[in-house]
């Protein structure tokens, strides 16, 4: 690791002073950082420990009926907390998809939209990787193409965006709360990934300094609850990051889809938002043929870089599935194995 | 940069002095003398190195040192009660769960800790709680075994001791 200076600010005024300066990085779960400090694909100056400031790790209701979520509250804690659960079920079972116990309760919910993209060659610092090092180039082109983009990639950057808490957030139209010297302002979900274009390595709207302070999801956002799932498909049934994932919620009125919200995972730089797919399904009857033209419809502009195009028809399918699992209703808890598309009979052995 | 830490480590009062770039894996091992957190990976994905911090189970090797000021860390030397080894240790011990046994401190800290959250897991819930614990003699089927025996164990032992109380209440 390379030398830094490690300090640990009272307020979050002290530490969005502190982290002003380029080189300066806030440390909270640290889960990400600094393994990424350890194998040299991040270098920060100063650490600015942010783990301890007072504020942020609470859980409130808004006046307008929304949910302020504080950028300190740790993945497990936010996802075991069964009113959390019962009314942002997708969200619960995508944190408790992710990772491994000793993560979800390390990592946070700020650290987690600030995850940095799982791109084997932006780890290794040998590698030429224009999301690390802009200008550079990208050795991921001709590589192992499985964790790469299909959507809204391009010649300067084919990684993806790993999180999957942040697939059901798109979905369900959240809000970042960010603090910066300037104060404070609130950046619509959609708003805050951004896409590779000539700039790869600005992941994010933020700019240096500032800080995510929390997030928040409007009223409407619970009314989704009945029927809303999150689905993953990984290497593995655990511990494993995305190939494809999807978050489905539907609002239904009468047998008919009265507003429907998809997302998908591991699909491009960002948490990727499907209005297309949305706008197809509502007012519509639910069922097979609705999903399978949703699908369709997310995936329309999809193209693969690598030997990937099977990530294209898996993403479809997945997307489908996610719906037919949203439609069948949320289940009463989430999952043993959450968000699995291997899910087991109840009271069959998986591993036996 | 060197930074002075003060902590509390298996309920002692602990002070030292690190380098802001030293894990508190680093610290444990090679300033305080407490090995039995081991270094798999150093990346988070093997569990070897599981502590808990204030309560919660953590990767240690993805913890500064730093970080540790003021807070409560428990390591594997902490969960005997002096001769007396913990039920998850005994059982590992009389159903062999380990072959080199480099990762059963890892994975006796996360038993205990999924234990302490949910005392009657299924074998489904074991398996998935333990996924952030390898063990590269792949010797999987034996731990989790062991780690439900010892909730059926415990479970026993609480209802017989809670059977106790109540009877004793009775007799009163």
């Amino acid at each position: 690791m390379k030398r830094f200076d490690y300090v640990r600010p009272a307020t979050v005024a002290e530490a969005v002073a502190a982290a002003a300066e380029p080189g300066a990085a806030y440390l909270a779960g640290g889960t990400n950082l600094l393994d990424l400090m350890k194998s040299g694909a991040a270098a920060p100056g100063r650490l600015v420990d942010v783990s301890r400031l007072p504020g942020l790790d609470r859980i409130e209701e808004l006046p307008d009926g929304g949910l302020r979520i504080g950028a300190l509250v740790r993945n497990a804690d936010l996802a075991h907390d069964s009113d959390f659960a019962r009314r942002f079920p997708a969200i619960a079972e995508a944190l408790l998809s992710g990772a491994s116990a000793q993560l979800r309760n390390a990592a946070t919910v700020g650290g987690n939209l600030l995850q940095r993209t799982r791109c084997a060659w932006f780890a290794d610092p040998a590698s030429a990787c224009n999301r690390r090092a802009p200008g550079s180039g990208c050795d991921a082109r001709g590589g192992d193409s499985r964790q790469q983009a299909v959507l809204g990639w391009n010649e300067a950057c084919v990684a993806t965006h790993p999180s999957d808490f942040c697939v059901p957030l798109a979905a369900l139209d959240a809000v970042v709360e960010i603090e910066g010297r300037a104060g404070r302002r609130a950046v619509a979900f959609e708003d805050f990934h951004r896409l590779p274009g000539q700039t790869p390595e600005r992941e994010t709207t933020l700019a240096q300094g500032e800080l995510v302070v929390a997030l928040r999801l409007p009223a409407g956002a619970e009314a989704f609850s009945a029927n809303a799932r999150y689905l993953k498909v990984r290497e593995r049934t655990s511990f494993a990051f995305a190939v494809v994932s999807a978050a489905a919620a539907l609002r239904l009125e009468g047998g008919r889809i009265a507003e429907a919200r998809l997302a998908l995972g591991g699909v491009a730089a960002k948490p990727w938002r499907c209005p297309e797919a949305e706008a197809l399904l509502a007012g519509r009857p639910p069922g097979p043929e609705a999903f399978r033209q949703a699908a369709e419809a997310a995936l329309a502009e999809a193209r693969a870089p690598g030997d990937n195009a099977f990530k294209i028809e898996l993403a479809r399918r997945t997307a489908a599935r996610a719906l037919t699992l949203a439609l069948a209703g949320t289940p009463a808890r989430v999952p043993a194995l959450p968000a699995s598309p291997f899910a087991p009979v109840p009271g069959a052995l998986v591993h036996a | 940069m060197t930074v002075t830490v003060t902590t509390t480590i298996n309920g002692d009062a602990e002070e030292f002095v690190c380098e802001a770039d030293e894990t508190l894996l680093d610290v444990l091992r090679d300033h305080l003398g407490l090995t039995g957190s081991k270094e798999g990976c150093a990346t988070g994905d093997c569990g070897a190195c599981s502590v808990m911090l204030d309560g919660r189970l953590v990767c240690s090797c993805l913890v500064l040192a730093a970080e540790a000021e003021g807070r409560q860390v428990e390591t594997i030397e902490g969960m005997a009660r002096g001769r007396e080894l913990h039920p998850l240790q005994q059982k590992f011990l009389d159903a062999a769960a380990l072959q080199c046994g480099i990762c059963t401190p890892g994975f006796l800290v996360a038993a205990k800790a999924l234990l302490e959250r949910n005392p009657d897991p299924s074998e489904t819930e074991v398996r998935y709680w333990l996924a952030g614990n390898l063990c590269r003699c792949t010797g999987y089927d034996k731990i989790v075994r062991a780690v439900l025996e010892t909730a059926a164990d415990m479970k026993s032992a609480d209802m017989k001791s809670a059977g106790m109380k109540s009877a004793g209440m009775r007799s009163a």
